[in-house]
């Protein structure tokens, strides 16, 4: 009979030590198209005509992009006649204030970033999250599950999944908030105790995108909840959802404002 | 109608709603398994459709029923009809005389919307309501106690209700609610383009993106007649069989878990990290998405290399379900748990893995090929004793199975196109696409006018396997409950779509 404990012993460490140093596992994975205006065409629709969530609008001319909405199809890169809209790797999008997913020509100053309230420094070290399913697709939970992996070990940050919204300070939130569990979500917030904390996690969380319109689908937590970080991504990677949660302690950099990437 | 109007692979039968029963009851004495049914509108006559598998390798049967919104049910003929007839009462407003069980499937108890969502007139407003209990048999006696477990339950799973009747350890009754996640995908589809709803498909069952976004594909290169390229029907495979790869790797993570195996739970999970992993270097996307499209991949991937790039995950997954099929801890607890015998599997509708573990011999790709799977050469493993441990055997050849068909795939790839040029034709077409998913079967059928989607129609493996698992529930015990559910390794968001 195999002797587990030696075998785990045998293989050695599995874990990375990303942010610190180390692979965050993401070689390859696509993120938000990068929008370059200088090179839109004024009279052209075509990304707005290609996007299928209507995260890319023409207004007077003008696009306007909300990554809120972007499931990271990659259809914009395709259709662009012009270059305008490129590939990245640009996942890490958690963002404090929802505005920061919509892209602003004229960034605000570096104080934009510090409106999110002060986490309390007891919750910096240690951190346990209540998990809500609101009607995901499932690629959420099976990237937020990944966390506890051995690759990614999310306990090595102090992080943990709680049963108990009791013992939860951070309500993580996946999928558009279907009808039927609006009332459970709310019930699961009034349970926690303060100071709460809540992550829209997933495009879906975000903005609702692509479920809402429909007579199913909601609109994410958009004035439903007191949300403290907006994740969108489709569904956000496991490196996504660690920054997220280190951005949410002050423990990492907010890589995104006004929509532009690494601008912070 | 249109002669251009045509599903593939089907022979087709017109009936009548007088005929009906006598029709179901002649198909399943000949041995037929009913697939799925489903209903739609033709300029504002309803039309019932049965889909009915005749054998391997034979066309499907099709049954065309044109009624009117009462028509009696198949439930006491044909068990599994009975969700696919009470989705219809729920979304479509049809009636079905003398159903066993009328009670809502779809739309909770206390939920309503103003007209029904895939009714005559389409939908109209939003579902609202507020929680209301579910209907189900009244259990009671001495000591009985009940147990309500969720929408929202321990640990990160997905939602759902779980209505528990037991005593002490016992288990008397148990009663699954789903479709708390029900998020009107059918419907969204309609309106789409039929070359752009791709994106839809891919988000039905995030761990499925690979197997929704390929049935739902080959039903309209069905119905516009699309010949897709060799190489794109080939990496197709390597797509599909990626997807399987890490689903089967989490379901031991999972299963190892529920026994309290804490190394070999992080041993599979780790593995199915790993394959994800790979999945992002090659294709951007963790969940392999945003590639297939109608007439074949949006663009061409390098899979030459698959076979040095996946190496030590293979022998590490070789030897880990060597491992796990020594450890008697694991086994004990898999051995006789969670019994479905055969006939309840045919009955009730059980696919994919947990029909084969009970002894039917079914699987798709090897039964009504679709993308290069005629061309592969693979096995479809088979048990007969229809416990946990059956099912687990199963997975584990079917991953073993998985490895060999990603060899044989990468190996045969040849340079060419990956996309076929097509025009989209005008008029209504109609086409059915099918995949065999990790979880087991799944079925898309589009209606397509001008371009446009009309009506799409989803049958997740999930569905057909939550309808199974009450079955092997009643009788057992608590202790074993989580690593039976474990054992079927279900979805909730394909079920409830």
């Amino acid at each position: 009979m195999p002797v587990w404990t030696w075998t785990g012993l045998k293989a050695g460490k599995a874990a990375t030590r990303w942010p610190q140093r180390g692979p965050d596992g993401q070689e390859g994975v696509l993120g938000m198209p990068r929008w370059d205006p200088a090179a839109c065409r004024s009279d052209c629709n075509t990304c707005a005509a290609a996007c299928p969530t209507g995260a890319i609008t023409v207004a007077n001319g003008t696009a306007v992009v909300d990554y809120g909405r972007c499931i990271v199809c990659q259809r914009c890169v395709e259709d662009c006649p012009e270059g305008a809209m490129t590939s990245s790797y640009d996942w890490a999008f958690g963002v404090r204030r929802r505005e920061d997913l919509i892209w602003t020509a004229a960034l605000d100053g570096p104080e934009g970033q510090q409106v999110g309230k002060r986490v309390a420094r007891s919750l910096r070290r240690s951190l346990h999250i209540r998990h809500v399913d609101a009607g995901s697709c499932n690629g959420c939970e099976s990237e937020i599950s990944a966390l506890d992996n051995p690759f990614y070990n999310l306990h090595r940050l102090g992080i943990f999944f709680t049963p108990s919204p009791r013992f939860a300070d951070l309500l993580m939130v996946t999928g558009p908030v279907t009808a039927p569990m609006r009332e459970p979500l709310l019930a699961t917030w009034e349970a926690m105790p303060e100071p709460r904390l809540v992550l829209a996690t997933g495009t879906c969380a975000v903005s609702g995108a692509p479920m809402d319109g429909g007579y199913a689908g909601g609109h994410g937590l958009n004035e439903l909840l007191p949300v403290d970080v907006w994740l969108p991504g489709c569904p956000p990677n496991p490196a996504a959802l660690i920054h997220a949660l280190l951005l949410l302690l002050e423990r990492m950099p907010q890589r995104v404002q006004g929509g532009h990437y690494g601008a912070g | 109608m249109s002669a251009a109007m045509t599903y593939n692979d089907c022979e087709r039968r017109q009936i009548s709603a007088a005929d009906l029963t006598a029709v179901a009851t002649d198909c399943i004495a000949a041995g037929m398994r009913f697939q799925m049914a489903w209903h739609d509108w033709e300029e504002g006559v309803c039309v019932v459709r049965y889909l009915i598998s005749q054998g391997n390798r034979v066309p499907f049967l099709l049954l065309e029923l044109r009624t009117d919104e009462t028509l009696p049910s198949l439930a006491a003929v044909v068990p599994l009809l009975g969700w696919y007839e009470r989705e219809m009462q729920d979304l479509g407003g049809l009636h079905f005389t003398g159903h066993p069980e009328p009670y809502p499937l779809v739309i909770h108890e206390g939920f309503s919307l103003p007209r029904p969502a895939l009714g005559r007139e389409g939908p109209e407003g939003h579902l609202s309501g507020a929680y209301a209990p579910p209907t189900m048999p009244e259990v009671r006696g001495d000591q009985v106690q009940d147990l309500y477990w969720g929408p929202i339950r321990a640990d990160v799973v997905e939602t759902g209700e779980f209505h528990f009747s037991y005593i002490g350890e016992a288990i008397l009754h148990y009663h699954p609610r789903l479709f708390f996640k029900h998020r009107g995908m059918e419907a969204r589809f309609a309106g789409q383009r039929a070359e752009a709803a791709v994106f839809l498909a891919e988000r039905v069952s995030g761990v499925g993106s690979v197997g929704h976004a390929l049935a739902y594909c080959q039903a309209v290169e069905s119905a516009w007649s699309i010949e897709v390229p060799a190489r794109a029907q080939l990496l197709r495979v390597i797509l599909a069989e990626l997807e399987r790869l890490y689903n089967h790797f989490h379901y031991f993570g999972l299963l190892a878990k529920t026994t309290t195996l804490k190394v070999g739970s992080a041993t599979g999970f780790l593995l199915e990290e790993r394959v994800k992993q790979v999945a992002g270097q090659l294709t951007g996307s963790r969940f392999l998405r945003s590639l297939l499209t109608v007439g074949g991949l949006r663009r061409n991937l390098q899979a030459e290399h698959l076979a040095s790039v996946l190496e030590n995950i293979i022998d590490e997954g070789e030897a880990y379900l060597t491992r796990l099929h020594q450890t008697a801890s694991h086994l004990d607890r898999l051995m006789g748990t969670g019994i479905l015998s055969k006939e309840a599997a045919f009955d009730q509708g059980a696919t994919g893995p947990v029909a084969r573990a009970s002894g039917l011999d079914r699987d798709l790709r090897r039964d009504h090929p679709y993308a290069a799977y005629s061309h592969l050469r693979f096995n479809v493993p088979v048990r007969e004793k229809g416990d946990a441990m059956a099912r687990s055997e199963v997975r584990a050849d079917s991953l073993r199975e998985a490895i060999a068909l990603l060899m044989q795939a990468s190996g045969r790839l040849k340079a060419g196109p990956v996309r076929a040029e097509y025009t989209v034709p005008q008029g209504q077409q109609e086409g059915l696409g099918w995949t065999e998913t990790p979880r087991g079967s799944l079925y898309y059928s589009v209606r397509i006018r001008d371009g446009r989607l009309e009506r799409v129609k989803i049958k997740s493996p999930s569905f057909s396997n939550w309808r199974v698992f009450p079955l092997t529930v009643h009788g057992t015990n608590m202790m074993d409950y989580a690593i039976n559910e474990a054992s079927f390794g279900l979805t909730i968001a394909g079920c409830d779509r």
